[in-house]
């Protein structure tokens, strides 16, 4: 069903937990629907310096938000907001069809904490 | 030839009998020569043809046998959706000039719910009965749904998911007290507890093959001397003209030989389910927490352990106990193809986190307590450890 690239981040998800103190928290999706996830992210000099996450769900949606994670580390933050969620799918080498709107939840999460940064930085 | 990378049989543990059953190795013997040789069409009137007729009449009685049942009542069918679909169909068809009202439950099989669906579309009447938290339907409720239209009663012998067997004897006093056809989808249990349609009193009821150790693509559909149905196939007089076609031979002998294995076995089966059930029912009480076992615990099937686990999602689980060879089955939406949580987990009441965490182990007599040993080793660290990755989970 899945590829070894996503089984491979399924089974050793990199980047999971919290940050406490974060500057930027994102959750998104509900049980109802079977994925939620919960981004956390560090911020230094416009870039995302760290970032967490925590994620109830099926084995893509784990295998997302590990990719996810990876993507964004080290990008500025516009470049984190441009990650799609095509890339993301990309970047595991693909996606069952019925598992794509998975792989929706994890770059919407991380914009979330992205945003969310932001709105802080407003006040 | 192209290697299937099929497995041995030592490599795996297999709990997933709810979908489909290993096949007994006597049944396959008794089927090859069906496959290898003996290729006469039951129809003909020579000898290689009516040679296979009449093995095909004594696999008819051993299934009859099974649900003490005469063997001009079973019609034979190609998988339980279809022995569902001709009993829906078939019967609503037949009866259309009485009324048409016809009462379910909101726990059925989709193979039962869907042709209520489109019956609905044809001008029927649906009434799907709510169950309790235990997946029992209110015998009370069912009453009063009764009207002068309702001609037709399904509700299934036992749940495939929670596994509770309901008390069809109680609603087919009712249906046969107002002169209603009652059907009862028997998958689940046929070959598993004893069935006697004498006992149930149930005009219809379908059962299936690959759910006892028998082959696939064969099922059956009892008909009660009488019952009136449409047919649903139109062609030649196979299945006295009610379900035409050239039989299924092999995979009917093989359901015959399967039939009579599992009545001889029944109560020994039961048995060595029952406890192993409960040993795996046991453990993951006592090694894991925030679990709740699904379905009723008097009236259950004797290999079903269905549990929720909370916090978690069912195909992450199923995912990392397939990687250690141990093969389960999920209510989740996340594993289901159409992306629904499962129907009954909702009937139930168990909340959308709840549901979507919920597994389903069903044993078989091919299991033993060694396997039982493995999975309650291999389970808990994966829970933990999806657990620990979960927003939902605080510790």
């Amino acid at each position: 069903m899945y590829n070894e690239k996503v089984l491979d981040h399924f089974t050793n998800p990199r980047n999971v937990g919290e940050i406490k103190g974060a500057d930027g928290v994102g959750e998104v999706g509900n049980p109802v629907c079977g994925d939620m996830m919960t981004f956390y992210i560090k911020v230094k000099d416009n870039k995302i310096d760290d970032v967490k996450f925590k994620t109830f769900g099926c084995g893509a949606a784990i295998a997302v938000s590990s990719m996810v994670s990876e993507m964004a580390k080290g990008k500025t933050l516009d470049e984190a907001m441009k990650i799609t969620n095509k890339d993301v799918a990309k970047r595991l080498g693909g996606l069952p069809d019925n598992k794509m709107h998975c792989s929706n939840l994890g770059a919407e999460a991380l914009h979330a904490a992205i945003e969310n940064f932001r709105k802080k930085g407003e006040k | 030839m192209q290697d299937l990378n099929i497995k041995k049989e030592d490599d795996f543990i297999y709990m997933d009998n709810a979908s489909s059953t290993k096949t007994d190795e006597i049944v396959i013997e008794e089927m090859l020569p069906f496959i290898t040789g003996h290729y006469g069409n039951p129809s003909s009137i020579h000898k290689a043809g009516f040679d296979v007729k009449e093995k095909i009449e004594e696999a008819r009685k051993k299934v009859a046998r099974l649900i003490n049942a005469e063997a001009e009542e079973i019609y034979f069918t190609s998988c339980g959706t279809e022995s569902n679909n001709f009993a829906l169909f078939g019967i609503s068809d037949a009866l259309k000039s009485k009324g048409n009202h016809i009462i379910s439950s909101e726990i059925e099989h989709i193979s039962v719910l869907n042709p209520l669906k489109e019956l609905k579309k044809r001008g029927f009447e649906v009434t799907l009965l709510p169950v309790d938290d235990e997946g029992f339907i209110d015998i009370d409720k069912l009453e009063k749904s009764i009207k002068k239209e309702t001609i037709l009663i399904s509700v299934m012998h036992a749940n495939n998911e929670i596994g509770t067997i309901q008390k069809i004897y109680e609603i087919s006093e009712i249906a046969a007290s107002k002169g209603i056809t009652f059907h009862s989808d028997a998958v689940a249990t046929a070959g598993i507890i004893p069935v006697d349609v004498g006992k149930l009193g149930v005009s219809a009821l379908s059962f299936s093959s690959q759910q006892m150790h028998g082959p696939k693509g064969t099922a059956a559909l009892y008909l009660k001397k009488g019952t009136r149905i449409r047919p649903s196939l139109l062609g030649g007089v196979q299945e006295r003209g009610r379900r035409a076609g050239t039989e299924n031979v092999a995979g009917i002998i093989g359901f015959g030989k399967a039939c009579e294995i599992a009545n001889s076995e029944i109560d020994k089966n039961a048995k060595k389910l029952i406890v192993l059930r409960d040993k795996l029912i046991d453990g993951i009480k006592k090694s894991i927490k925030d679990i709740k076992l699904n379905g009723s615990i008097k009236h259950r099937l004797p290999g079903n352990v269905h549990i929720s686990f909370e916090y978690v999602e069912g195909e992450s689980i199923v995912l990392f106990l397939n990687m250690e060879n141990i093969y389960v089955a999920t209510g989740s939406s996340c594993a289901s193809q159409a992306l629904k949580s499962s129907h009954v987990c909702s009937a139930i009441g168990l909340g959308a986190a709840t549901s979507q965490g919920s597994i389903l182990f069903s044993l078989s007599k091919y299991n033993t307590a060694k396997e039982i040993d493995k999975v309650l080793k291999s389970l808990p660290p994966i829970i933990d450890k999806l657990r620990k990755m979960s927003p939902l989970y605080k510790g």
